[in-house]
């Protein structure tokens, strides 16, 4: 590995302005499970690695049945899956949380790196779309707020501007008759990039019968993890059932533009949009219901 | 340019004090500093599970952590699962059961399945797989090794 600085601030403040000072040479590091390995294999450079685990703010995990959920952006994988709290509110982040690497990197890796990295089938950034999170920015001239389905401008690319830090992302209270999902499919059991990945977010009426609205994101389908707008809407007071989903998958499709690369041809990849939102659609009313 | 670090850590039980590179890697530190040849590099990025280690008790890839972030952190490698000269359960039925060939990546399955029985000290097969899906073996098959953790829980469940 490229020789490099390390230090590790423990208030936003201070990683900021060592952020500006070191304009363009610093790189943050969270869990380090993709930092590291771009590091050591030179895709990127660092003058000095800004170690933001010793934040409070970044390792928070506040889950609350009024103000919703607040992850620190360095909160690792294992921590969240390990919370029953969020598991119960908000199972499509920890089912994402749950599959990113193995044991060994949940036990780093935490989503904030996951969404700053922007890979375009990075598993948690569906299921974060779908839960409606927003990610809190700190930076030279304060602090702002951007919808995490803004977050990710190209494959590797985020909207963060020079000198800021993702802080957290917030996640609205848990709704009633409400729950969510994210699967991916891979060819292998375990361990493997998405080579598509849907999460689904939806409310029930207090029935259970219906869909009063939903929230559907996509990943590995296009440059960016994308919301599937029209599918979300056109679910708002359908009923729930299979065949509901099945129509859902098939406007969702129209939503992915995938390449052909050795995961899957794009062909594949639009099938399998549809073949996953009806899935998650599924799991997400057994959990409303249930 | 940069300076070393002064980095002290417990390992294995003991107080352990280092210097290191900032950009050096914790398995580089505890194999090339330490001696604790142990963990092994296998693939240096993440994908293998051959240096695991465990870090304040959660198994992480000792290649994806830098040794400047040990500080003040409980360090447990294979070195230090025998206790009292004395094989764990694990060590004892990966040798009984043949749970290895070559063994490069044997102490990378030890360390996670030491800390899988710790959570869980009665894992279900479908468990053991998931949970040591983080560790590859190119040589066994994962069957021999899958059945050593089950026989390893079953000994040490009969012992407690």
């Amino acid at each position: 590995m490229k020789p490099f600085d390390y230090t590790a601030p423990s208030t936003i403040a201070d990683a900021v302005s060592l952020l500006s000072q070191h304009n363009g040479e610093a790189r943050v590091l969270a869990g380090g499970t993709d930092i590291l390995v771009q590091l050591r294999e030179g895709l990127r450079e660092a003058g000095i690695v800004i170690d933001v685990k010793k934040i409070a703010e970044l390792r928070a995990l506040d889950c609350c049945s009024t103000s919703g959920l607040t992850l620190g952006a360095s909160t690792p994988c294992a921590e969240i899956y390990g919370n029953a709290d969020v598991c119960n509110a908000y199972p499509a982040l920890t089912d994402a949380a749950r599959i990113i690497g193995g044991w060994q990197i949940q036990s780093r890796a935490s989503i904030g790196g996951n969404l700053c990295n922007a890979s375009p089938a990075a598993d948690s950034i569906p299921a974060l779309i779908a839960l409606n999170a927003v990610a809190l920015v700190a930076g030279p001239s304060g602090q702002r707020e951007i919808p995490v389905a803004d977050f990710c401008t190209a494959p590797g690319r985020n909207a963060l501007a020079a000198g800021e830090l993702l802080v957290c992302l917030q996640f609205p209270a848990p709704s009633a008759n409400a729950s969510s999902a994210y699967q991916r499919f891979i060819p292998r059991n375990e361990m493997d990039i998405a080579v598509v990945g849907v999460g689904s977010w939806l409310q029930l009426d207090e029935s259970g019968q219906t869909i009063l609205s939903a929230r559907v994101a996509l990943g590995a389908v296009a440059p960016t993890p994308v919301f599937a707008a029209e599918a979300s809407d056109w679910l708002a007071g359908k009923p729930a059932t299979e065949d509901t989903y099945r129509q859902a998958g098939e406007l969702a499709r129209k939503a992915a533009s995938p390449i052909s690369d050795m995961r899957g041809t794009a062909e594949y990849r639009v099938h399998l949009v549809g073949v996953l939102t009806q899935r998650t659609l599924a799991k997400a009313v057994q959990r409303a219901a249930g | 340019m940069t300076k070393k670090v002064q980095v002290s850590a417990t390992v294995n039980g003991e107080t352990v004090d280092f210097l290191c590179e900032p950009w050096q890697s914790l398995l580089d530190v505890l194999r090339e500093e330490l001696h604790l040849t142990g963990a092994k590099e296998g693939c240096n990025n993440g994908n293998c599970g051959a240096c695991s280690v465990l870090l304040d008790g959660a198994p992480v890839n000792s290649c994806l952590v830098l040794a400047v972030e040990a500080e003040g952190a409980e360090i447990t490698t294979v070195e230090g699962i025998a206790q009292n000269g004395q094989l764990h359960p694990l060590q004892q039925c990966f040798l009984e059961g043949a749970a290895l060939q070559c063994g490069i990546c044997t102490p990378g399955f030890l360390v996670t399945a030491k800390a899988l029985l710790d959570q869980n000290p009665n894992p279900t097969e479908e468990q053991i797989r998931f949970e040591l899906a983080g560790n590859l073996c190119r040589c066994t098959g994962y069957d021999k090794i899958i059945k050593a953790v089950q026989a390893a829980a079953k000994n040490l469940q009969e012992a407690n």
